[in-house]
């Protein structure tokens, strides 16, 4: 479904990503772990197309989206959901999520709106209320459900358990398996190791810009190096 | 904690005395070609001294002073007040608004006609405010350079009238919509541009605007400006004592009355009085559009706005081009009302009484902007009675202002837009 090749991206003349390959098939839950500064959110961003890649290709369902602009990328049937959740603060929960329907028809944001606050009954009871107001699991939880408004193939999830309790994280991850139930291809950017690599299909190590393991789930969590780096030995 | 206080009194009163005293307390007299420098007389000296104990005793005490200051904010009754639910708000503005232009609508008739003047400013200012409320209040792209799009619309009927003899009415969409090209251009640099860095920015587009004017002498006329511009007319009627411009004929004599020099002035104020509720419409049916729900997206959160597939690009330069327009109507009608342009009438000190309105109104409310925009016209001239003093009451009644009401006059009421259950279709509480 999403395809990269060999991905070299710069911010001026540094370099952030030295070649990077990543390849998500349909249906699948992907994970991508690595430290801080390894280029985890850059890949993503290099996918959002800001900034574009400097060489290689960015595949998306066999098309070439590399050097497409942002908001045409992200109409496409991908949908991000940025580091830090990003709703709109003084927006309502019901407003936020029609600005995710910004580009669907009225029926159709209708809809949408009825399943996610079939996923998120939380959202449900707090349609009305401004969402700058609400606890950090639950912004997270309309981030998500913002996303599913655009009715993407793909969603991307950048750090979703960034600052939330443990206990609302496993909440967020068992949402996001229910995601893959619904036919939704999932990509994972998380430093959260353990949780992220037990609920992938498979997943990719980046280390310094480049991809340093790449293998099942259960593969890495298993493998010792993984484990010495990223889940505490 | 008091030994404290007292030298921080000291130190504000020491200060007080050294700025004071050398500017009110020293004189520069020319006697020929010699200047001499005197001291000011017993009364200014008691004045300065009076100055310096008053801010010494305030600095000292001012934990208390500040503490009875806050009891006042409790006495305003507004404050305790439970706001009110969203439903009756809107309801609430909607009457309202009606209510101003009915009440508009009326009062060149009961009003004098140096009222009726004053209130055709006041409807200037209020197109401008709303239209600046577009960019400031509703993307939330600060924009000091508001006034040259004004400017440019007044420029465009002055020149065109000078040059190709053009109407009030043919120049009233060529200015906006110059204005708007104006506003499209000024987008593009200021694209990737946020908060600070934007102003600076739109500031400088300003002065350009400003200083280009005062300098294409062969032009515009340089700092002299243009003059005979003249007043809208009524198909073909025009309103002066005698016919102007061949062709047209004179309203007193169409309809056989006796010439009086308020029609044109009630003329002109139902004119902008029109163009304001347009404007007023059109902005407020945009803000209802997604176009106006994608300015807040991008107002409130812009990677949030841009990972939902809204194009940075588009809605910023539509803000700035649909503000820029109405800006473009405010300058024609400006420039007829003033029948003389100069770049003297577009300093920056009009782009910051523009963005005075907005904020005071509470940003992106329109009810709160035309309460604002009457406030702000109608302030110094009622403050006329203290004469110097004037722009003191002025500033000093918005510093107050910001202190009691930092949300503005009337905060934004935002909009929801309901999905009905049952049938599909939006309504939308307008």
């Amino acid at each position: 479904m999403l395809v990269l090749e060999n991905i070299h991206t710069h911010y001026g003349k540094i370099e952030a990503l030295h070649g990077v390959s990543v390849e998500i098939k349909k249906g699948e839950i992907v994970s991508l772990i690595g430290a801080n500064g390894a280029g985890k959110t850059t890949l993503l961003m290099t996918v959002c197309g800001d900034p574009q890649a400097s060489s290689g290709r960015v595949l998306f369902q066999g098309e070439d989206i590399t050097h497409k602009p942002t908001a045409q990328i992200m109409r496409s049937g991908i949908a991000i959901v940025p580091e830090g959740r990003r709703v709109f603060p003084g927006l309502t929960v019901e407003e936020n999520l029609h600005m995710g329907g910004f580009f669907t028809s009225k029926q159709e944001v209708r809809r949408s709106q009825d399943h996610v606050f079939e996923l998120f009954p939380r959202l449900k009871e707090r349609r009305n209320q401004r969402a700058g107001t609400m606890s950090g699991g639950e912004q997270q939880m309309l981030a998500i459900g913002r996303a599913l408004m655009t009715k993407p193939e793909m969603i991307i999830l950048d750090e979703p358990s960034l600052g939330l309790a443990p206990l609302i994280i496993k909440q967020i991850f068992e949402i996001i398996s229910s995601l893959r139930d619904e036919g939704i291809t999932v990509f994972l950017v998380e430093q959260n190791a353990k949780q992220a690599l037990k609920l992938a299909d498979r997943g990719y190590v980046l280390e310094t810009g480049r991809i340093r393991l790449e293998d099942s789930g259960a593969n890495l969590l298993a493998n010792e190096d993984v484990q010495k780096a990223y889940l505490g030995g | 904690m008091v030994a404290q206080n007292f030298r921080h009194a000291l130190f504000c009163a020491f200060i007080t005395l050294i700025i004071s005293y050398p500017i009110l307390g020293l004189n520069l007299e020319a006697r020929g070609v010699s200047i001499t420098l005197t001291g000011a007389e017993t009364q200014t000296y008691v004045g300065i001294a009076l100055a310096v104990v008053i801010v010494f005793l305030f600095q000292l005490f001012r934990p208390a002073i500040m503490e009875t200051l806050g009891q006042v904010k409790a006495i305003n009754p507004m404050i305790n007040r439970e706001p009110m639910p969203q439903e009756k708000r809107v309801k609430f503005e909607r009457f309202a608004l009606i209510l101003i232009v009915l009440g508009a609508m009326f009062w060149p008739f009961i009003a004098s006609r140096g009222a009726v003047d004053l209130a055709t400013l006041v409807l200037i200012y209020i197109i401008l405010g709303l239209g600046l409320n577009v960019v400031v209040g509703l993307a939330g792209l600060l924009d000091l350079g508001y006034v040259a799009f004004y400017a440019v619309g007044a420029y465009t009927f002055g020149l065109l009238f000078q040059y190709y003899g053009f109407s009030f009415w043919m120049s009233l969409p060529i200015g906006a919509l110059l204005a708007a090209t104006f506003g499209f251009v000024l987008g593009f640099p200021v694209l990737r541009l946020r908060g600070d860095y934007l102003a600076i920015v739109t500031l400088g587009f300003g002065e350009i605007i400003r200083i280009l004017l005062n300098n294409l002498t062969d032009l515009t006329n340089g700092p002299d400006g243009i003059g005979g511009i003249p007043d809208p007319t009524l198909f073909g009627m025009e309103f002066g004592r005698r016919v102007k411009i061949e062709g047209n004929t004179s309203f007193h004599e169409v309809f056989n009355i006796p010439y009086d020099s308020a029609h044109k002035v009630i003329f002109l104020y139902l004119i902008t009085l029109i163009l304001a509720v347009f404007t007023l419409l059109v902005i407020r049916r945009l803000i209802r559009m997604p176009v106006g729900r994608s300015w807040e997206a991008l107002r409130e959160d812009e990677i949030a706005a841009r990972s939902l597939g809204l194009s940075r690009t588009a809605v910023k330069l539509s803000a700035f081009t649909i503000g820029a327009f109405f800006a473009g109507f405010a300058g024609t009608i400006f420039a007829s009302k003033q029948g003389f342009i100069s770049p003297e009438s577009f300093v920056f000190l009009e782009s910051a009484i523009v963005l005075a309105i907005v904020v005071l109104g509470g940003m992106g409310s329109q009810l709160g902007v035309i309460l604002a925009a009457i406030a702000v016209t109608i302030l110094p001239e009622l403050a006329r009675e203290f004469s110097e003093y004037r722009m003191l009451v002025f500033g000093a009644a918005m510093v107050l202002m910001m202190v009691w009401r930092p949300q503005g006059l009337l905060p934004m009421t935002r909009v929801h837009i309901n999905l009905k259950k049952q049938e599909a279709g939006v309504t939308d509480h307008a």
